[in-house]
């Protein structure tokens, strides 16, 4: 048993913790909040159905944001589904047997890591040339992308160069899964790459990352567009009807 | 102060502009007083602890509307909205970004309400709330129109006017309201509309009309008021009484009652359909406004409610009214039923005019001579409120065809202005939200720059000679800075004007 696994797993578990209980409790925060009025932007869809195709085309495509910048849109989705492939590609460390599509996967993981770093290259470059980005950048903005930086830097030269134990890894996080300890391989790189995803967890529910529940519940973008047809009420404002009116 | 104002020039190339920091910080438009503040129940004055009750009303607005909160919390400082703003636009200050304008009230949440906030302010750019602080929300909250353009381009449906209505209401709370907006909501109160026409001026108005149509048409096309037992009530802003001109659309709604035989009136009481209660955020102001045009509804026996053209009032009558007053169809409680049985449900409740002018025309129950448009190229400016905030017919986009199809109906000479400046994509006029007041022409005329450079370019290239809209703002903002670009004022008017010029009267056949 070395010290790095003890470190690492009691990090992971905190960063599981926080992660996943940061999460639901903000979305519940979310859910609990009333939404009094019908404010979609329109034009909107008419039926339930329609919301959640239109939902998709925002969460899968970013359709409004290719109406609005068509390089910020290639950078965001570079990014975006670079890093769906890489998670895709990491499950091979959680699960044994692998599943045949996480196997069969496995090169375009690959690839999804380049785009992934290719993307926020971009849109750094983007928030530091661009004056009005520029602007609007707070540190924690330029942070968030060094920190996502480094974790696919610090992979990708895990993939180029030096190679850690990967069927260590693998050993290590089967274990963390049953709550059992396993030694982790030295490697600084792998160590640099773990902190940052560690890190990456524990902030997530407490900042800007929160976009991600939060397009969920965007009352501009989840309401049908049915005001006239069907009375919509919210806790708060239906008490209203029930009082005397005044002056 | 207006004489100093000048137009910006057009880009040459629509190129997003270099930021100005800083040059619109001194446009502040009037501050209420103390007797236009406490007639609405807001603290005549800025309160000593103004601090404690901002922030107070802050944490209320964010257990009160989960737009606010997701807003607050979701925004990833992309850029996506940073060049869509007409004021932005027209004025170049970088505090007119949409994202920037959020961050004034998001620096203050980030400071008080989140953890990152409370211990590293300086990473996440969160702020303590100072009178600086509170005085800069004052200026670039009251420069903010509403019009949701930028929550068209934002990837997760962030609505800049819903954290404007919350700045508002935090300043309104706080004793800093605005006179513009907070004398108009008095005006509606004490007297039943926004210009503060009283009752016997406004049916002394409707009898002149009468008279002017008759001389105009030789037919006596009736403007009734306090008809009890009229099937349908007209809502209509209080400019359509008397400004220009707005009095054109007024009469073609009269002239298509009077040809297609509907029996219609207004109503003294609540003369007004604008309701400025949504400018401010306020929930109680928007409900107590919209409740006198329920009360007129179920005085007078009314089986339609039909709105005449104005932009923030059609998103409340459409959006907020089954909500606000039970207007509207498909509710299941006592409150909303007592009027919902009264009305006609085999129409749309409410129904805008337009919706009604086009399901006759569709019937063919109108007619047209459209040689009678003849002298106009015509050209439609989407009203932000409607396009953004509503719906007309049965479909999405309705809100964008039907006035379209109207025009097409009456006239024969119709144009467009370029993609990115129409249907969803439309600019504000550049008076909306509130800002239409003189102290704030300077800004107003800025934020005209867009609508202006696609309006010069139909001009140029089609002879363009009127602006339809169906907007009370629009019309009487336009009218007033159509100059300052070189423009006649009477280049902008109703849709119902175009269908007034064209509508054959009397007989059908």
């Amino acid at each position: 048993m070395t010290t790095a696994g003890v470190v690492f797993a009691l990090l992971f578990y905190l960063a599981a913790l926080v992660f996943a209980g940061g999460l639901t409790a903000r979305i519940v925060v979310y859910a609990r909040t009333p939404v009094p009025l019908k404010i979609p932007t329109t034009p909107a869809p008419t039926t339930a159905r329609g919301v959640v195709f239109r939902m998709a085309r925002e969460v899968l495509l970013f359709e409004s944001l290719f109406k609005a910048n068509l390089w910020t849109w290639a950078f965001g989705i570079l990014f975006h589904f670079g890093l769906v492939l890489v998670i895709v590609r990491h499950l091979r460390y959680f699960t044994d047997p692998v599943w045949f599509w996480v196997a069969a996967a496995q090169p375009f993981g690959i690839y999804g890591g380049m785009a992934m770093v290719l993307g926020l290259a971009g849109l750094w470059a983007r928030r530091i040339l661009v004056q009005r980005i520029r602007y609007i950048s707070t540190p924690s903005d330029h942070l968030m992308l060094v920190l996502l930086l480094g974790i696919g830097l610090s992979g990708l030269a895990m993939q180029y160069g030096a190679h850690p134990d990967v069927i260590a890894v693998k050993r290590f996080f089967l274990g963390w899964l049953r709550f059992s300890l396993q030694p982790m391989p030295e490697s600084a790189l792998l160590y640099l790459h773990l902190s940052l995803i560690a890190v990456l967890m524990i902030i997530f529910p407490f900042s800007k990352l929160l976009h991600a529940p939060g397009v969920f519940f965007s009352p501009s973008r989840n309401q049908v567009d049915n005001p006239r047809e069907k009375r919509h009420l919210s806790s708060w404002a239906a008490v209203m009807d029930t009082e005397r009116p005044h002056g | 102060m207006a004489e100093t104002v000048v137009a910006p020039a057009y880009r040459v190339i629509p190129i997003i502009p270099e930021l100005k920091p800083g040059s619109m910080g001194q446009v502040r438009s009037f501050v209420a007083n103390e007797k236009i503040q406490t007639a609405l129940g807001f603290p005549g004055q800025v309160v000593d602890d103004w601090h404690e009750k901002a922030l107070a009303k802050m944490a209320e607005l964010l257990g009160k509307y989960r737009s606010l909160k997701v807003y607050m919390d979701a925004c990833v400082h992309c850029g996506a909205c940073s060049d869509k703003c007409h004021y932005f636009i027209g004025t170049q200050d970088p505090k007119n970004m949409p994202v920037a304008r959020q961050d004034l009230l998001r620096s203050v949440y980030r400071r008080y309400f989140t953890l990152a906030g409370k211990y590293f302010p300086w990473l996440v750019g969160a702020r303590d709330l100072t009178r600086d602080v509170l005085d800069e929300w004052y200026t670039y909250f009251n420069q903010c129109s509403e019009c949701r353009r930028c929550s068209v381009f934002c990837p997760y449906g962030i609505d800049t006017a819903e954290v404007t209505m919350a700045a508002r209401e935090i300043l309104d709370s706080v004793g800093y309201g605005q006179k513009y907006t907070n004398e108009i909501i008095g005006k509606v109160h004490s007297i039943g509309n926004n210009l503060g026409l009283p009752a016997p001026a406004l049916i002394d108005t409707l009898q002149g009309l009468e008279e002017d149509v008759k001389e105009d048409t030789g037919v006596d096309v009736r403007f009734p008021i306090d008809v009890k037992g009229a099937e349908v009530l007209l809502i209509t802003p209080s400019a359509d009484f008397f400004a220009e001109p707005h009095i054109d659309s007024l009469i073609g709604y009269a002239k298509v009652f009077h040809a297609a035989g509907i029996s219609w009136t207004l109503s003294s009481m609540s003369s007004e359909a604008g309701n400025f209660g949504m400018f401010i955020g306020n929930y109680d102001q928007l409900r107590k406004i919209a409740m006198r045009i329920r009360e007129a509804a179920l005085e007078l026996g009314v089986k339609r409610i039909v709105v005449g053209e104005c932009g923030h009032a059609w998103r409340v009558a459409y959006s907020f009214w089954n909500t606000l007053t039970g207007i509207g169809n498909g509710a299941d409680d006592p409150f909303a039923l007592q009027l919902q049985r009264q009305l006609d449900q085999r129409y749309r409740q409410p129904t805008h005019i337009c919706e009604l002018t086009w399901d006759l025309i569709e019937r063919n129950a109108l007619r047209f001579n459209k040689e009678a448009n003849d002298p106009y190229v015509v050209t439609f400016h989407d009203s932000c409120n409607v396009a953004r905030g509503s719906r007309m017919g049965d479909f999405a986009g309705g809100q964008f065809e039907i006035p379209r199809n109207i025009i097409r109906a009456v006239a024969n000479h119709f144009v467009e202005m370029a993609d990115h400046t129409t249907r969803e994509k439309t600019f504000c006029c550049g008076g909306g939200g509130g800002l239409l007041t003189d102290d704030l022409i300077d800004l107003r005329v800025k934020g005209a720059l867009p609508r202006m450079e696609a309006l010069q370019e139909v001009v140029d290239l089609h002879g363009v000679n009127f602006m339809a809209t169906i907007c009370a703002i629009c019309k009487a903002q336009f009218s007033k800075v159509l100059p300052y670009y070189k423009f006649d004022r009477r280049l902008v008017g109703g849709v119902h004007q175009l269908v007034s010029n064209a509508i054959i009267l009397g007989e059908t056949h």
